[in-house]
């Protein structure tokens, strides 16, 4: 590995300086008539109506109550459909392996038998709930909702860095982004053949009434929130508004009878689906975490005779662990015989001796990651790092190996990015939303994410990041 | 609808309202201030609004004494005083955002437009852009709420139950002010005077009932048709009967047999009989105060009986 330099990014419109790309020819004629002023106009536009709609989030660590705007850039990234077609069904791949996989450790384990993933990697993980061995889902499906996250760094190369299989956020904003960018250039829409996005909505709530338990013919579908101070309390209560669904916390729902009720002004209700925007550890303070306020006692005990629906399913925390990453692509020839399409990124474990060694003489090239970490937090971008960031992380390493990971620094894709009044290269990458109850199906696109400060590589709005709209473009 | 969705719903309806008459009432008592007739009694008639809601206490420690600008500041934009037009409109607001499922777009933005905009507002603005400027626009706001809320939502259960909290809270504000202000504002035996004239106009006006008042009855203002116009006018809008009987066709369509049912039945029917001058010779004030300790119970039992609030 040697050391990145930013100026050698593939920029998804401008390719490596070698023209200007397919997918962007009708827009870059359009960016380049238009005038920065306006841009900026636009800019603060949209600024205007998300603050209007309210769709901010709470920052953790931040004074209490403080609600943000994720930045929001008007420029577009747009693929084509050659190019989404490979990260669409790649995508799709992994979730139907990832799907298989949970179904098989929760029952048979063949993979374990078959020596393909180590067993102790899969039975002592944090994210493994023995209390659903043995367990039938309706369709035998886990993962309803995941969300993907892809990069690229080349015009043929896509990776996957994380398969985000409990709780994923932010398909929210990729409706709002598609709403607002309608709003603002409608002419551009007439230029261009975007697939439409904004069906994910009512794609969820057929994939959620399609898992009910057995013999519900009219299944009562419900959203699951933390309650409005959680971060991304905008998400649930927009989800649920456009499925016109409840949105219920959990004091709103009891156990009685070996059935999940809502408590509504006309008396108990029976609920057959929820979905959950709450963590295993919360969702049953019976089973899990005693001491959790935000939960419903004796929900496991319903989820395990069948009489009521989680998604995303319990113990789905398993495989989209950092360790458990690296065998992804096992999975998908294990169980569908296929090839992988989309590419993992070189993982080391540091549990592994060897691994471990390399990792610590080699962090400032590296991206080091806590195992269970998300949101961007707990992570080391080796290029980026001060000498003693990188010897804070030695020691923390060296003190709990099998809590971390490493990965080479991928030298991520940019898109054009309006940034204080300037258009500039920065890196992004992509989310896709992938949904299974029937069939595995994605809408085309997903959130793209923008890490705005210049040449970061970390795009976590908790860290500064912002979102772009992403646009497929129909051929 | 969750019962505890119908509870965020009648409390973002209540603290609207209650952010509105607040409105009217430092409107009116800013108004009547400026009148030269009114000195001497100045100091007393700025205590007012801090009897109605507020702590005086807390407010004495921190202010000192109840000028005008002092009282304004304190109950117009004061985080601290949770009765605060900004406290009310930020609980609103907070309550709609708890079960921003249940509102359209329209109730939503308008409500979070309030919001955002008296976050932005300070003391020096306020007196730059005039208070009354201030308080009209907080009337607007209002207005467009509940306007939204009757022209866009589906007659469903949060429609119901933000109207149930729209009335529960007018009808307890009405009594309030009207309570404070009768005995400050009562000639006390001596012959109305010039100055009196002016003073009933401004009350009549905080409930936008002046015109109404010279439609009703001709000739000069009365306290005696003042407090029939508030408390037993049906076609009030803002009169305590109109309120009680809002609530009580409310809850006769949502559960007939209910305890809350009964019991606003009787507030209603208590209103419905009575004479002006049978309430005056008991003394209006203590009328009131019973109507205000009535109003709270029927408030307890529909929380009780819908909204599982134990």
């Amino acid at each position: 590995m040697k050391n990145i330099r930013l100026g050698d990014a593939f920029d998804e419109m401008n390719g490596l300086q070698d023209g200007v790309r397919k997918a962007y020819h009708t827009y870059q004629k359009w960016l380049d008539a238009i005038s920065h002023d306006r841009l900026a106009e636009k800019h603060q536009q949209a600024d205007l109506i998300f603050r209007r709609l309210g769709i901010t989030f709470s920052v953790y660590g931040s004074e209490e109550g403080v609600e943000r705007l994720i930045p929001f850039d008007v420029i577009p990234r747009i693929l084509d459909a050659e190019e989404w077609k490979i990260v669409g069904t790649g995508v799709c791949q992994r979730v139907r392996a990832i799907n298989a996989f949970l179904d098989d450790i929760y029952h048979e384990q063949h993979i374990l038998k078959a020596g393909r993933i180590p067993a102790n990697l899969v039975l002592n993980n944090p994210g493994f709930r023995p209390e659903v061995l043995g367990l039938d889902l309706p369709r035998g499906v886990y993962v309803h909702v995941a969300g993907v996250d892809v990069v690229r760094v080349s015009a043929e190369d896509f990776y996957v860095l994380e398969d985000n299989a409990r709780v994923p956020s932010g398909v929210s904003y990729m409706l709002e982004n598609r709403e607002t960018m309608m709003k603002l250039f409608p002419e551009l829409f007439a230029q261009h053949s975007v697939a439409p996005v904004n069906h994910y909505p009512e794609m969820l709530l057929r994939t959620l009434r399609s898992v009910a338990p057995p013999g519900i013919i009219d299944p009562t579908v419900v959203v699951m929130t933390p309650g409005h101070f959680n971060s991304a309390y905008f998400e649930h209560a927009f989800l649920s508004m456009q499925m016109g669904v409840e949105l219920v916390e959990g004091q709103d729902l009891f156990v009685e009878d070996d059935t999940v009720f809502m408590r509504t002004t006309s008396g108990p209700r029976r609920v057959d689906v929820i979905y959950r925007r709450i963590d295993d550890d919360f969702i049953d303070p019976l089973s899990f975490d005693a001491n959790s306020m935000l939960g419903v006692p004796g929900l496991l005990s319903v989820v395990r005779n069948g009489r009521v629906s989680l998604a995303n399913a319990i113990g789905t925390g398993v495989a989209d662990d950092k360790a458990i990453y690296c065998f992804v692509p096992d999975m998908i020839e294990f169980y569908l015989g296929e090839k992988p399409i989309l590419k993992n990124v070189p993982t080391f474990r540091c549990a592994i001796e060897d691994d471990r060694g390399y990792v610590v003489d080699h962090l400032e090239e590296l991206v080091v990651k806590e195992v269970g970490g998300s949101g961007g937090y707990g992570m080391l971008v080796g290029p980026m790092s001060t000498a003693e960031q990188r010897s804070d992380f030695r020691h923390k390493i060296l003190a709990d190996p099998d809590n971390f990971i490493a990965q080479p620094t991928l030298n991520l894709s940019t898109v054009p990015t309006l940034v204080d009044g300037k258009i500039a290269p920065r890196h992004v990458d992509l989310r896709p939303y992938v949904l299974t109850g029937e069939t595995t199906q994605v809408v085309p696109g997903g959130l793209t994410r923008v890490a705005l400060r210049d040449g970061s590589l970390v795009v976590n709005s908790s860290q500064g990041g912002g979102t772009k709209d992403t646009w497929v473009l129909e051929s | 609808m969750l019962g505890r969705t119908a509870n965020n719903v009648y409390w973002m309806a209540r603290y609207v309202e209650r952010a509105e008459n607040l409105a009217r009432l430092l409107a009116s008592t800013y108004h009547m201030s400026l009148l030269p007739a009114a000195s001497g009694n100045n100091q007393l008639q700025w205590e007012a609004p801090l009897q109605l809601a507020g702590d005086r206490e807390d407010f004495i420690t921190r202010f000192g004494e109840a000028s005008p600008g002092n009282v304004l500041s304190y109950m117009a934009l004061d985080p601290d005083n949770a009765s605060s037009i900004r406290c009310s409109i930020r609980l609103a607001r907070e309550n709609a955002r708890a079960t921003r499922p249940e509102l359209t777009t329209e109730v939503w933005e308008g409500i979070n437009q309030t919001y955002l905009e008296l976050e932005a507002m300070s003391y020096p603005k306020m007196v730059d852009q005039g208070f009354r400027e201030f308080f009209d626009w907080v009337k607007e706001r209002s207005h467009l709420f509940r306007g939204a809320i009757y022209g866009t939502m589906r007659r469903g259960d949060a429609f119901t139950f933000s109207r149930l909290g729209t009335f529960i809270e007018r009808a307890d504000n009405t009594a309030r002010f009207l309570a404070i202000k009768w005995d400050m504002l009562s000639p006390a035996g001596r012959p109305m005077a010039a100055e009196d004239y002016y003073r009933w106009g401004a009350l009549l006006r905080a409930f936008s009932a002046f015109k109404a008042y010279r439609e009703v009855y001709s000739g000069i203002i009365e306290p005696r048709r003042v407090a029939e116009l508030l408390v037993l006018r049906r076609d009030m809008p803002r009169s305590l009967f109109a309120c009680t009987g809002e609530v009580n066709d409310i809850l006769l369509q949502l559960r007939e047999n209910a305890a809350c049912t009964r019991l606003s039945g009787q507030i209603n029917e208590r209103l419905q009989r009575n004479r002006i001058d049978g309430i005056l010779r008991s003394g209006l004030p203590r009328f009131l105060n019973g109507f205000i300790a009535r109003n709270n119970e029927l408030h307890g039992m529909i929380g009780q009986e819908f909204m599982l609030v134990l």
